[in-house]
């Protein structure tokens, strides 16, 4: 526990613009809800993304002006946002025919746990009583041809989130190509967990004491 | 003639039996007809199965339905919203049953209600607790569930404007679940900020045509979940 408490790593915000330079210009987006939001504020120079919501809007805009919020333009966060020119409006079915039919390039969702074959746990602890909502993560993960995960390395009592096999229930089987946290960058590829990057100043041996799975390093 | 238009929303739901299933449109307070659903709950049926996305939120709209306990099953996607604890305690109490469904299987089982479709295959929830009970096949060495199509007794949602034929016009993301829920009831009912002459909706930017639609009511100034909650208002 002292271990984590000293390694920090990565502040939020450069994790989100560590993952939008790993984004393609022109690329079709969903922002999860959470950090993966922040992902907006650091396009790349000279690169566009256009964001998908999966209530319906394409084109996506940041928040509004004060004094200048429709209830009846937000994201799937629910949150006010605006629309770019060039956005367009849509029904639901035709919202999730963009990310069913794998017309999104790219979903940006938060975790609870990343097992080393690509499981995501993101929507519920199981926890009896508790009442589940699950949105529209599983059909993300489902249908979206690239999936990458940005959160915390571990959770805040200090527990792994990158594990072996995902204790709580799936949001979807072998389905995150790419996990960015505070402290590395690490893909999901047949033979489990294998880092990328680290951030600098953190050593693979401590990144790996904080994960509950084999890694291998950027080297091998 | 056709004329579609119903003077008030108590006119509109005044058949709605106890029992009856019912899809109401909105995401969140976006799309709610909040008139419609405060005319059902004056009118009185109970027993009822609503399908919508959210829950509702204070105690207005859809949450005030629910904690008028008219409503003994919810199918939806994402029950939790901030400031409402009226589904919660409802769920826990065991007097609302909950179907949970992943959102784009619940937009796509609506789509196929409407569309004469009895059931699909999607990737969407396999391998997951969603997917219990579920049917499987599996297409090109991937793992799909069976999903069936969802219809319903009435739907009630809103539009910007309508036409006394039933055409209509949604405003920005209020649109979402509402042209779906149209062709998935058998009797889909809608609130409209205007509701304009036959001729006055261009043809080539009707969303939902009216064939979908079976009465239109007026409601030229309609209200918002979040103001009535920042009122103090809670419902009846």
């Amino acid at each position: 526990m002292t271990q984590q408490t000293q390694v920090t790593g990565w502040t939020r915000e450069e994790m989100a613009q560590r993952l939008a330079q790993d984004i393609a210009n022109g690329s079709y987006v969903n922002l999860g809800i959470g950090i993966p939001e922040l992902v907006a504020k650091f396009v790349p120079e000279g690169r566009t993304f256009i964001y998908h919501t999966e209530n319906g809007l394409l084109g996506m805009g940041p928040s509004p002006a004060e004094g200048e919020a429709d209830p009846e333009l937000i994201n799937a966060g629910k949150r006010h946002v605006t629309a770019n020119p060039g956005s367009a409006y849509f029904h639901h079915a035709d919202s999730f025919a963009m990310i069913r039919g794998g017309h999104l390039d790219l979903s940006v969702l938060g975790a609870m746990q990343i097992a080393q074959n690509g499981d995501l746990a993101n929507w519920s602890t199981g926890k009896p009583g508790a009442i589940p909502a699950v949105g529209g993560a599983m059909d993300l993960v489902a249908g979206v041809k690239q999936v990458f995960v940005i959160t915390q390395h571990c959770t805040k009592t200090g527990d792994a989130k990158l594990v072996e096999s995902c204790s709580y229930p799936l949001t979807g089987r072998g389905v995150v190509d790419r996990v960015y946290t505070n402290l590395a960058v690490i893909d999901v590829t047949p033979d489990g967990f294998q880092v990328v990057e680290l951030c600098p100043g953190v050593e693979f041996e401590t990144v790996q004491e904080l994960t509950g799975a084999p890694l291998r390093s950027a080297s091998e | 003639m056709i004329n579609k238009r119903v003077l008030n929303p108590a006119e509109a739901v005044a058949d709605i039996a106890d029992g009856s299933s019912i899809m109401i449109g909105g995401f969140g307070e976006a799309g709610s007809p909040i008139e419609l659903i405060h005319a059902l709950i004056d009118q009185g049926a109970s027993d009822l199965t609503v399908i919508s996305n959210n829950t509702g939120s204070g105690e207005v709209g859809l949450a005030a339905l629910l904690k008028e306990r008219r409503v003994t099953k919810v199918i939806c996607s994402f029950p939790k919203t901030l400031n409402s604890t009226v589904f919660p305690e409802l769920y826990r109490e065991g007097f609302t049953e909950l179907e949970l469904v992943p959102q784009g299987t619940l937009a796509e089982r609506i789509r196929a209600g409407g569309a004469g479709v009895p059931a699909f295959y999607t990737p969407t929830a396999v391998g997951t607790p969603l997917a219990e009970g579920k049917e499987f096949r599996e297409f090109n060495g991937r793992d799909y569930l069976l999903e069936h199509g969802l219809a319903a007794d009435y739907s009630l949602i809103k539009g910007l404007a309508a036409d006394s034929h039933g055409n209509l016009l949604y405003n920005k993301t209020a649109r979402n679940f509402a042209p779906i829920m149209a062709m998935a009831a058998d009797v889909t009912i809608v609130q409209a900020a205007s509701v304009l002459e036959p001729g006055e909706i261009d043809p080539e930017i009707v969303v939902t045509p009216g064939i979908f639609v079976d009465r239109v009511v007026e409601v030229a100034d309609p209200a918002y979940e979040s103001e009535l909650i920042a009122a103090g208002v809670s419902y009846p």
